[in-house]
């Protein structure tokens, strides 16, 4: 789907991406993981040309994006700015149609697909299509930010930190509408962020960024049970035991379960990773999760993913 | 009988009204030029930050150029009336425009413009439907300032272009209150007017600003056109200054006793005499003995029927001091039929034109004349002259200075600078001075306020003038007019001594007979 290659881009003689290269395959988040001032955001920026690489290529869905006007480029990728940027002399409705507007739309056009998005991401459309965004609440703002990104149906989505400016309450909430909203499901997406958690729990790869260069490239599991070097094992160093909850899956830890023998509906998927069985289990118990794949039943509870998670992380 | 300023208002409606819309319209033209140039101008300073100080760097230095010598540039380039009327306003306007717009679109957030980048919009879009809308409250602050400082300064730079300042200047020349406020509360109102107006819209949130905005160039443009642009295509035209214009002896006289019907235009004392010499206009109403006269080559018309009352100068003295100093008296009629009205205008250039200081003027003078006396040594009693503040005084009272230094004992102490008449008087009568040089016309009409029975009676005759004067002033405020200096320094027409010569005029019956000969229908 995008494919960057070998991108460089110094500024003022300073290198601040060197020789980047990744893939990200159709319909996956890749996440662009790093400190402040590692390259992360100029990387992403390159992708839409805001900034323009030294060197380097890039291909979006086979096409060279140094082929088409800039202007067009970006009006075929979805793209949600660090703190929202939305306009705030424009209504919700009005900045949400500011794409289509661009690609010439029809009104009635814009105006339905404006409609389906916002009840989408529960804000329904006759209460706030016609609120500034002064009115709004952070979240709701992002949502906004994220309608807006979405509105064509770009097939890619290019965000920078979109969830920066939120309290930690509301953004864990919203990254769980991200991950569940079926417009996002087909996407493929580049996300830009800082925070470690939020990575986890959205990235299907994350590239972990250091001094301009990737230093690891890979699943969240990979890069907590087999990261590549010293310095990828002590950048998760402090918040270890949480990521680790966070990129496991169940079904990563399968075989350390027994076998569930009551006939009861299963409440968790084998897909979800251990975080989430947590946060359930703390409160109902016991569990029984659902393997779809080979379609067999496990118990739950407290006590035995600690022993199985134990048992998996001594494989290593 | 006094008249209240409703009356004059009432009296002057259709007028004040016309002026009131000149004056509308020239704001609104200047202030529609200058949003036009201004606001591309800021933008592209916005886009191109080097340029920046460059460009706000002249148009901070046109604002600080007054408005006099500005004109005086504009002038020879464009001649009077509305251009450079309007020139100047728009120039005066540019400055806070091209900065609120540079402000503003600088102040707008960069994560804003950078997301309208990263949606697709081009460079247009970004600037039309983000960069100016955002910007726009700032910007219209800045139209707002300049639209406060086009109403004031359309009021001082009077041109011939017409506005309120006609009355304003006239009231001031004219020591007429209620013609000053006539002038002067349209003008506050035009002024808070448009700043009301403005600052609405600029309070206007900044979704309904969008709408709005379109309306104001739709304003400014309907408003210019209340305006129209004086034709100065004609023959001959005239220059007045504003005082002038209300005078029964000035152009009121000119057009009922000369039937003189020549296009005018009302121009500021202080442009008229280059604008003569720079042949943008033709005619001046000006005085016989400004230095001026000689620096440009004017010559005067002379007044054949007699509407102009005679302006001899003579010294007004106290006539206790008189009494005390037997001797001041024949000292200063030493001067007396000495001075004619050339002489007096050589002696004026000299002093304004050529920047000789006046003592130096006087005493060479004295000396030309023989009257030049070495001081005598030994100082009894004191005697203290005055003189209003311009150069003619200042050129008379050096020399009776010299006089009196010169053939009495007396010590003497010069009060130059007093002023215009009424501080000067003032100073006479209340025994702060002892005398001043006095013109017969200021004697009769600014100060014995004559009535126009009283004036006709007396007519242009300089001997019952000076009569006149010299009774009611011993009678009233036993002050005593000595003998005429000789020159009479009274209104009178000028004209470019080329053009009165190449047309035979030399009086005014003369320029009144050119004009109707010569008369065009507009």
């Amino acid at each position: 789907m995008i494919v960057a290659e070998r991108l460089t881009k110094a500024f003022d003689g300073l290198k601040a991406v060197d020789n980047v290269s990744f893939e990200v395959k159709e319909g996956q988040t890749m996440i662009l993981l790093g400190t402040s001032g590692c390259g992360k955001t100029t990387t992403l920026k390159m992708l839409n040309r805001l900034i323009e690489s030294d060197s380097g290529r890039v291909w979006i869905q086979g096409k060279d994006i140094f082929s088409t006007k800039p202007e067009e480029l970006r009006r075929n990728m979805g793209y949600v700015s660090q703190n929202n940027g939305l306009f705030p002399h424009l209504t919700v409705a009005e900045n949400i149609a500011v794409v289509p507007g661009l690609l010439k739309w029809e009104k009635s056009k814009t105006r339905q697909r404006t409609e389906s998005l916002l009840d989408q991401l529960n804000l329904p459309y006759r209460s706030y299509a016609h609120k500034y965004p002064d009115e709004l609440s952070g979240g709701q703002k992002q949502r906004v930010a994220l309608a807006r990104a979405l509105v064509s149906d770009p097939p890619l989505l290019l965000m920078d930190e979109p969830f920066g400016a939120l309290d930690p309450l509301t953004r864990s909430a919203i990254h769980q509408e991200f991950r569940e909203l079926p417009e996002l499901q087909r996407k493929t997406v580049v996300m830009v962020t800082h925070d470690m958690a939020e990575a986890f729990e959205l990235g299907d790869q994350i590239a972990l960024m250091h001094q301009g260069t990737i230093r690891q490239l890979g699943t969240p599991e990979e890069l907590m049970f087999r990261p590549a070097s010293n310095f990828v094992k002590d950048f998760f160093q402090h918040q270890r035991y949480q990521l680790e909850l966070k990129a496991l899956k169940l079904k990563e830890i399968w075989p350390f379960l027994s076998d569930s023998q009551e006939l009861i509906t299963p409440t968790l998927q084998s897909e979800q990773s251990l975080w989430e069985a947590m946060e359930w289990l703390a409160e109902k118990k016991p569990a029984v999760v659902k393997n779809e794949l080979t379609n067999s039943l496990k118990t739950l509870s407290l006590p035995i993913l600690q022993t199985a998670y134990q048992q998996y992380k001594d494989q290593f | 009988m006094e008249q209240t300023l409703g009356q004059f208002m009432q009296q002057q409606a259709p007028k004040l009204w016309q002026q009131t819309l000149t004056h509308t319209g020239l704001t609104c033209m200047s202030l529609l030029l200058s949003v036009l140039v201004a606001l591309p101008l800021g933008i592209f300073i916005a886009r191109k930050p080097k340029a920046a100080g460059v460009v706000l760097g002249i148009a901070g230095i046109l604002q600080t150029i007054p408005s006099i010598a500005l004109l005086g540039f504009l002038i020879p380039l464009l001649g009077i009336g509305a251009i450079p009327a309007i020139t100047a306003l728009f120039l005066y306007a540019l400055l806070p425009v091209i900065r609120n717009t540079f402000t503003g679109i600088t102040g707008v957030d960069p994560a804003i413009t950078e997301s309208a980048w990263g949606l697709g919009m081009n460079s247009w879009q970004v600037l039309t439907q983000v960069e100016i809308p955002l910007a726009l409250p700032v910007i219209l602050a800045g139209i707002r300032t300049a639209a406060v400082i086009n109403v004031g300064v359309a009021m001082r730079r009077y041109i011939a272009a017409g506005g309120l300042g006609e009355f304003i200047f006239g009231g001031i020349s004219l020591n007429n209150t209620h013609m000053i406020l006539a002038g002067a509360i349209p003008a506050a109102l035009l002024a808070l007017a448009f700043d009301v107006v403005l600052s609405f819209v600029q309070k206007l949130s900044s979704h309904r600003l969008r709408k709005a905005a379109w309306i104001i160039p739709a304003i400014l443009l309907l408003s210019s056109s209340a305006y129209v642009i004086p034709s100065s295509q004609q023959k001959m035209l005239a220059g007045f200054t504003p005082e002038f214009m209300g005078r029964e002896d000035g152009y009121l006289g000119l057009t009922s006793v000369y039937k003189l019907d020549i296009p005018t235009v009302v121009i500021s004392d202080a442009v008229m005499y280059k604008a003569a010499f720079e042949q943008k206009i033709d005619v001046i109403s000006g005085y016989s003995t400004d230095g001026r006269l000689k620096a440009y080559d004017l010559v005067t018309l002379t007044d054949d029927k007699g509407i102009f009352p005679p302006y001899y100068a003579a010294p007004v003295v106290r006539v206790e001091v008189l009494k005390t100093y037997p001797e001041v008296e024949p000292t200063l009629n030493l001067l007396a039929g000495k001075i004619n009205d050339s002489v007096m205008t050589e002696l004026n250039y000299r002093v304004d034109y050529r920047k000789q200081l006046p003592e130096q003027v006087a005493r060479e003078f004295l000396q030309s004349q023989g009257l030049l006396k070495n001081q005598e040594t030994s100082r009894e009693g004191k005697i203290r002259l005055g003189s209003k503040i311009f150069g003619e005084q200042y050129i008379l009272v050096h020399m009776y200075k010299l006089l009196l230094e010169g053939y009495t004992p007396l010590s003497v102490e010069l009060k130059t600078g007093l002023g215009g008449t009424k501080i000067c008087f003032d100073a006479l009568t209340h025994g702060e001075i002892d005398l001043y040089p006095e013109y017969t016309g200021t004697g009769l009409l600014t100060i014995l306020k004559a009535s126009t029975a009283q004036q006709k009676q007396l007519g242009p005759n300089r001997d019952r003038v000076y009569a006149f004067v010299q009774k009611e002033f011993q009678k009233k405020y036993q002050l005593q007019w000595l003998s005429p200096i000789g020159f009479n320094n009274a209104y009178a027409l000028m004209m470019r001594r080329s053009q009165a010569q190449a047309f035979g005029i030399h009086t005014i019956s003369d320029l009144s007979t050119y004009v109707s000969n010569h008369h065009l229908q507009p």
